[in-house]
C-alpha cells in the first residue's frame, strides 16, 4: 500500500533530480549572486554581500533605463510586424497551387540558420561600402544609408534582421492553425455572402485566436532575450541605440567584471518574462476552464 | 420559385471524372432527392449547384439563367451540411444572423427575422449559446435556421441527418417535410439513406458511378426500377436477385434456375417472345414471396435464419447458392432447417439483362 504510493515519485524521480541540476540550481545561483559585488577572479564565497545594493542602483541608472526602454521598443515592434506579416503570408499562402510546398519550406529557411550567421550575414548586406543594399543604391544614383552607424538606422536595420528571421515562426504557426479550421463553416460563408476579406475577419482570424496568442506570447518572450544578432550586427551601438537587456547583462559581466549587476539584470528580465509566461499560462487557464464550463452546460442539458 | 435544370454536368477533379453528363430538370418547389451510395457523385452535383465546386463541362441553369459562373452568394441558396458547419466562435442568434449583417439589413429586421425563425424551431431560449454549448439535435436546427433565416429560393441539405441518432433522425424529417409543406421552396436534398428519400422526396433521383441511373417519383421507383441498381438499392429489405434463363414450358415463356420457376405476366411473355434461351436475372421483393404453393411460379427455400421484427418476421433463406430474404407476416412460420415451397406472382417478377443490368 505505502509502496503502491510512493511507485510514482519514484519514476519520476531521476526527472525531478535532473531539472533541480539543470534548472533549479543556475537560477537559484543566479539570484543568490545578484545579492553580492563580485569580480570574476573571486571565488564566489570571497564576494562580498551587499544586500539589495544592486537593485537599488539599477533601478536609477540611467543606461539600464535606457537598454530596457530599447529591449521593450524591440520587442513590441518586432512581434507586431511579425505577426501581421506571417499572417498575412499564411492567409496568402494557404491555397493548393503547384509549387506551393517547396514555396512554403523555402519560407522557413531563415528560421533555421544559427542567429549567428544570421547576425554576420546581414553585417555584411549593410556594409556601407561594399554592402549589398548600398551598392544597389548607388547602381540607382542615390545616396547610401547609414545603416548601421545612424541610431535611428541601426535601430531600424536590427528590426528588419529580427523580422527575417523569425517571421517564418508565426508564419508556420498561422499556417497550420489556418489549415486546421473547418473547412465546411468557410463554405458556410461562402454562401451566406461573405467574400474574401469578411470570411478572413469574420471567420478565420477569430477561429485562429487562440494559436496565435500563444504564439504571440512564445515570440515576445523571446525577443526579450535577442542576442546574437544584435551582438554581432552592431554590438549595441551606435550609442546605446540598440543595447538590448541581453546585451548589456553580457558586457556588464564580460567587459564591466561585475557579476553581481549581471546578475541583478537578469533577475529583473526574469521577473518580466515571469509576467509573460504567468499572462499565458493564464490565459489557458481561463481557456480551459471555459471549454470546462460549456462541456458541462452541453451534458446537463442531455440529461 | 425558379426552376433549376442541370445540362450536362461534367466535373472531373485532375484525371478523375466525377460525374459524366448529369441532365436533370427540377421543377418548381419540388423536394428533389439525389440518392446514392458514398462517393457516387451526388455530393458533387449538390456543390455545383451551390458553386462550391466549379463545373468541368456543362451549365447550370436558374429560370433558364446560366449561372455556373456565379459566386456562391449571388445564386440566391441557402445549404445546411452534413456537420452543420456553424461558426464556432458564434452564439446561436449571430450564427442565423451571420448572412443578413454582410448584407447589412436593419438591426430590427435582423432580430425580427432571427426570433420568428428560432421561435419556429424551438431554439429562442438557446439564442446566446455557442454552438459548443448544445446537443447535436439542437445544432441541427440552428444550421437549419441559418438557412432559412435568409428567405433564398433553393435549399440544399447535403446529408443533414446523418450526424443524428436513429430516434432523433425519423422526426427531423418529419420535420422537415412539414417544413417543405409551408415553404413551399426549392429544396434539393443528398442522402444515402433510401429510407429518407422515399420519404422526403416529391422526385429521388438515383446517383451511381456518376451518372443518374432512373428518376421519378418514389413509387414509380420502386415499381418500375429502370435496372438492376435502382432496383436493389430502393426497398427495405433489399430486393433479391436470382440468375435463371428464359425457357418455353408448355408453350408459355418462364424465368426457371436453381430451384425455381416463375411464370411471367402476358404483357412480358409477349415481349420476351423472341428471347427464349436467354440467360437473365430474376429480381423479386422480399414481401413478393409468398407462402403457399401457387401451380406454375415456385420458389424452393431452405430457411436458414428467421428473424423477428414484431407484425413481420424476415426469413433468410438459401435458394441454390444464393441467399434469399422472404418477409412475411408473422405468424406460422417456418422453422429454421426447413424447406418449404413458396409462390410469386407473375407480375411480380422483374428481369434483368445479364450484362448491361437494364430491365427487359
Amino acid at each position: 500500500m505505502n509502496l503502491n504510493k510512493l511507485t510514482p515519485y519514484m519514476f519520476l524521480g531521476p526527472a525531478i533530480v535532473i531539472l533541480a541540476a539543470a534548472l533549479l540550481y543556475p537560477i537559484g545561483y543566479m539570484i543568490y549572486a545578484s545579492f553580492l559585488d563580485w569580480n570574476p577572479s573571486q571565488y564566489i564565497g570571497e564576494a562580498e554581500w551587499v544586500g539589495l545594493r544592486n537593485y537599488g542602483n539599477l533601478a536609477e541608472d540611467a543606461s539600464f533605463h535606457e537598454s530596457m526602454w530599447v529591449t521593450l521598443k524591440f520587442a513590441s515592434i518586432v512581434v507586431v510586424l511579425e505577426m501581421v506579416i506571417g499572417v498575412g503570408l499564411a492567409l496568402l499562402l494557404d491555397r493548393n497551387i503547384r509549387g506551393m510546398s517547396l514555396l512554403r519550406t523555402i519560407f522557413i529557411l531563415p528560421m533555421m540558420i544559427a542567429p549567428i550567421v544570421v547576425g554576420l550575414m546581414w553585417r555584411y548586406m549593410y556594409h556601407p561600402t561594399v554592402g549589398i543594399f548600398n551598392r544597389t543604391l548607388k547602381d540607382w544614383g542615390l545616396e547610401p544609408v547609414p545603416w548601421l552607424s545612424d541610431s535611428w538606422w541601426a535601430f531600424t536595420s536590427v528590426v528588419i534582421a529580427d523580422i527575417w528571421q523569425w517571421t517564418p515562426f508565426i508564419f508556420i504557426l498561422a499556417l497550420a492553425a489556418l489549415q486546421s479550421l473547418p473547412r465546411s463553416a468557410l463554405e458556410a460563408a461562402r454562401i451566406d455572402g461573405a467574400s474574401e476579406w469578411q470570411q478572413v475577419l469574420y471567420i478565420k482570424i477569430p477561429l485562429m485566436m487562440p494559436v496565435l496568442i500563444v504564439t504571440c506570447l512564445l515570440r515576445l518572450i523571446d525577443a526579450f532575450k535577442v542576442l546574437e544578432v544584435i551582438l554581432v550586427m552592431t554590438n549595441g551601438g551606435p550609442g546605446l541605440a540598440t543595447e538590448i537587456l541581453a546585451l548589456r547583462i553580457a558586457r556588464t559581466a564580460s567587459e564591466f567584471r561585475e557579476l553581481g549587476v549581471a546578475a541583478t539584470m537578469s533577475n529583473y528580465l526574469l521577473i518580466l518574462l515571469l509576467i509573460l509566461t504567468f499572462g499565458m499560462f493564464f490565459y489557458n487557464k481561463a481557456v480551459e476552464a471555459r471549454a470546462a464550463r460549456v462541456q458541462q452546460r452541453a451534458e446537463e442539458d442531455v440529461k | 420559385m425558379p426552376k433549376i435544370r442541370l445540362e450536362n454536368l461534367v466535373k472531373r477533379f485532375r484525371n478523375v471524372q466525377v460525374l459524366h453528363g448529369i441532365n436533370l430538370e427540377m421543377e418548381e418547389s419540388e423536394f428533389t432527392v439525389l440518392v446514392g451510395l458514398s462517393g457516387c457523385g451526388k455530393s458533387t452535383i449538390l456543390r455545383t449547384i451551390a458553386g462550391l465546386e466549379t463545373v468541368t463541362e456543362g451549365e447550370i441553369y436558374v429560370d433558364d439563367k446560366p449561372i455556373s459562373h456565379l459566386e456562391p452568394k449571388d445564386r440566391d441558396l441557402a445549404m445546411v451540411f452534413q456537420d452543420y458547419a456553424l461558426y464556432p466562435h458564434m452564439n446561436v442568434a449571430k450564427n442565423m444572423s451571420f448572412a443578413l449583417r454582410l448584407e447589412r439589413r436593419p438591426k430590427d429586421e435582423i432580430e425580427r427575422k432571427v426570433r420568428d425563425v428560432a421561435t419556429m424551431l424551438g431554439l429562442a431560449e438557446y439564442l446566446h449559446r455557442k454552438p459548443a454549448e448544445l446537443s447535436g439535435g439542437q445544432r441541427q436546427r440552428v444550421a437549419m435556421g441559418r438557412a432559412l433565416v435568409r428567405d433564398a429560393s433553393t435549399f440544399l441539405f447535403d446529408e443533414p441527418l446523418s450526424n443524428l441518432d436513429a430516434k432523433l433522425r425519423a422526426k427531423m424529417r418529419t420535420e422537415l417535410a412539414e417544413m417543405h409543406k409551408m415553404l413551399n421552396k426549392n429544396m434539393i436534398y443528398v442522402t444515402h439513406d433510401q429510407i429518407e428519400a422515399m420519404t422526403l422526396g416529391d422526385r429521388i433521383v438515383v446517383v451511381s458511378g456518376g451518372i443518374i441511373q432512373q428518376q421519378g417519383a418514389p413509387q414509380e421507383l420502386f415499381e418500375n426500377p429502370a435496372n438492376k441498381f435502382v432496383a436493389g438499392f430502393i426497398g427495405t429489405p433489399a430486393m433479391n436477385f436470382l440468375d435463371g434463363e428464359l425457357s418455353e414450358v408448355d408453350g408459355r415463356v418462364k424465368a426457371v434456375g436453381t430451384g425455381f420457376a416463375f411464370d411471367l405476366s402476358d404483357e412480358q411473355t409477349a415481349r420476351l417472345n423472341g428471347h427464349r434461351g436467354k440467360s437473365v436475372t430474376v429480381g423479386v421483393r422480399p414481401f413478393a414471396i409468398r407462402p403457399g404453393a401457387h401451380a406454375g411460379s415456385t420458389i424452393d427455400l431452405n430457411v436458414k435464419l428467421t428473424e423477428y421484427l414484431g407484425s413481420n418476421t424476415v426469413l433468410i433463406c438459401m435458394v441454390g447458392d444464393t441467399e434469399v430474404l422472404v418477409e412475411t407476416e408473422s405468424g406460422k412460420n417456418p422453422e429454421s432447417g426447413e424447406t418449404v415451397t413458396m409462390s410469386v406472382a407473375p407480375q411480380d417478377v422483374l428481369l434483368f439483362d445479364n450484362k448491361t443490368e437494364l430491365r427487359l
